[in-house]
């Protein structure tokens, strides 16, 4: 997992090549914290088929709603500097996060 | 199985189901809390709690919930981190399916709690996460200097739109009632009142949320002229109540009309050996406090339970003889002299063996066999785990037919 933030974010995200996925979260989001290990066991599994990056939304708020991000967790994807699909709200469960991985990575 | 086996399974992990965690486990029963999270239910997501008794302004929901884990696990309670799919409420044990295996428990305490209910309007589904929000803690700091509303006016939507203040631009609250009028407590409505940063829109209800990518503004009704208003907002923060998470639990266990689940003082449902507590439950009052106590209600009941039914279970459904049992209630003396005749009865029967049953006490075996009213005292009569007769008039006589009939049938 790249810990992206504001300054960074062009580069390893929007000119990566292949597909990105980025986990949006903050410190007082529980269901982000909840989540997050299973975030960093995915992004070992399949650290070689996409990139995993994850932005604290707390030090990079305007970043968050550039990128749509109203509400977290958020999980993004890219691909070509373009968000090509994503995952939202407090429903998010781990199944569904490998699912689109999954899908990104054929 | 038995890595498995439990005697107390407690379904979620707020603050009910870590109180029944707590009790169980200090009472030794061993004690699993299931959750598919972390530890807190709803009580997590809020970030001021004050009104927990003994802990104070400064009490962080994430904080008090955490405390409550730590408690429960050095009780000895263990949490499994598993997603409930399916529940076998009327086997014995007990059958819970989770994502990850089965568990079994001799009793089981339901506390999955509530979730926010939506409003069920356009725009709602589709905006969530770009502009609708359930849980301020989780979001304001993304609404810093940004435009909101609050839809409600009970406790939850009065003090979360006090905290949003704090990130906020404009906080607007969406009252359906007339002016000065909310569902909240008198002291988080009067404090809300009293704050300048509060904007009100009275007599008003949300048609739908609108937007492209992210919310753009709202469409509001003003249910008293009937008008409609396009009002500009960044965000939509919507506490309208919340729903019980008892899908599990539909035409198994008995709910009220809401899917609220049903219980008794003990926090008893209609299953034996199955019990509710928190948020889930049909209540008045659903808080930190109340949830911690039907938790604990419901972990004693539990633990008297299993006690009741073990012993049952050996002394009578797996005696290798017959089993004559006396249901009694203390306070009739003459009654309960009556006893004294079968005592000496089974002296001179050795292949009888007397169990006695304070029938005021024991809830189980009165509704296992339908004690409630009955004239006591009565004796039953158990043989190979089964009912094999009963009677009512005792003595000596009428304890001799009641055998002999036992061993001709």
């Amino acid at each position: 997992m790249i810990t992206v933030n504001k300054e960074n974010f062009e580069q390893e995200v929007l000119q990566a090549d292949g597909v990105v996925m980025v986990d949006w979260w903050g410190p007082k989001c529980e269901h982000c914290l909840e989540l997050m290990p299973s975030v960093e066991q995915l992004a070992e599994k399949y650290q070689d088929r996409i990139k995993f990056c994850s932005v604290d939304t707390s030090g990079n708020r305007r970043l968050a709603i550039s990128q749509k991000v109203l509400g977290l967790p958020a999980i993004l994807f890219y691909k070509g500097g373009i968000k090509v699909d994503d995952l939202s709200g407090q429903d998010i469960q781990p199944e569904d996060i490998e699912a689109k991985i999954k899908k990104f990575s054929e | 199985m038995m890595d498995n086996l439990y005697d107390l399974l407690i379904l979620g992990s707020g603050p009910a189901g870590m109180a029944a965690g707590v009790y169980g486990a200090r009472s030794r029963l061993k004690t699993g809390i299931m959750e598919k999270g972390r530890p807190g239910g709803q009580a997590a997501t809020t970030d001021e709690l004050e009104n927990y008794p003994g802990f104070g302004p400064g009490t962080t929901g994430p904080g008090l919930t955490q405390s409550m884990a730590d408690h429960a696990a050095e009780f000895g309670a263990n949490f499994i981190k598993d997603t409930v799919v399916s529940l076998d409420l009327s086997s014995s044990p007990k059958k819970v399916g989770g994502k990850k295996g089965d568990y079994f428990a001799k009793a089981v305490i339901f506390a999955m709690g509530a979730e926010p209910r939506m409003l069920g309007i356009p725009g709602e589904g589709r905006m969530r996460g770009k502009g609708v929000s359930y849980c301020a803690t989780c979001d304001a700091d993304l609404f810093t200097e940004l435009d909101v509303i609050v839809v409600g006016s009970g406790d939850a939507a009065i003090e979360e739109a006090e905290y949003l203040t704090r990130f906020a631009e404009n906080v607007t609250v969406i009252v359906i009632h007339d002016e000065g009028k909310v569902d909240a407590n008198r002291v988080s409505a009067e404090r809300a009142f009293n704050d300048p940063r509060l904007k009100w829109k009275w007599n008003s209800i949300v048609k739908s949320v609108n937007g492209d990518e992210l919310v753009e503004s709202v469409t509001l009704k003003n249910i008293k002229t009937g008008e409609d208003e396009e009002f500009k907002t960044d965000g939509v923060f919507i506490f309208v109540g919340t729903q019980p998470k008892t899908e599990l639990l539909k035409d198994v266990a008995e709910l009220n009309p809401q899917g609220y689940v049903i219980t008794n003082e003990k926090m008893e449902t209609n299953i034996e050996g199955v019990f509710a507590a928190g948020d889930c439950r049909d209540k008045y009052l659903r808080q930190v406090v109340t949830a911690a106590a039907d938790g604990a209600v419901a972990a004693v009941a539990a633990e008297k339970y299993i006690h009741e039914t073990e012993l049952w279970k050996k002394e009578v459904l797996d005696a290798d003889h017959p089993v004559l049992v006396a249901f009694y209630n203390p306070t009739d003396m003459a009654g309960t002299e009556k006893i004294g005749i079968i005592d000496k009865f089974v002296l001179d029967h050795k292949n009888f063996s007397l169990v006695k049953v304070d029938a005021s006490r024991n809830e189980l075996l009165k509704k296992r066999y339908r004690l409630e009213g009955v004239k006591l005292p009565l004796v039953y009569l158990f043989s190979n785990g089964g009912l094999a007769g009963s009677l009512e008039d005792i003595s000596p006589e009428s304890l001799e037919q009641l055998i002999q009939k036992n061993k001709r049938s």
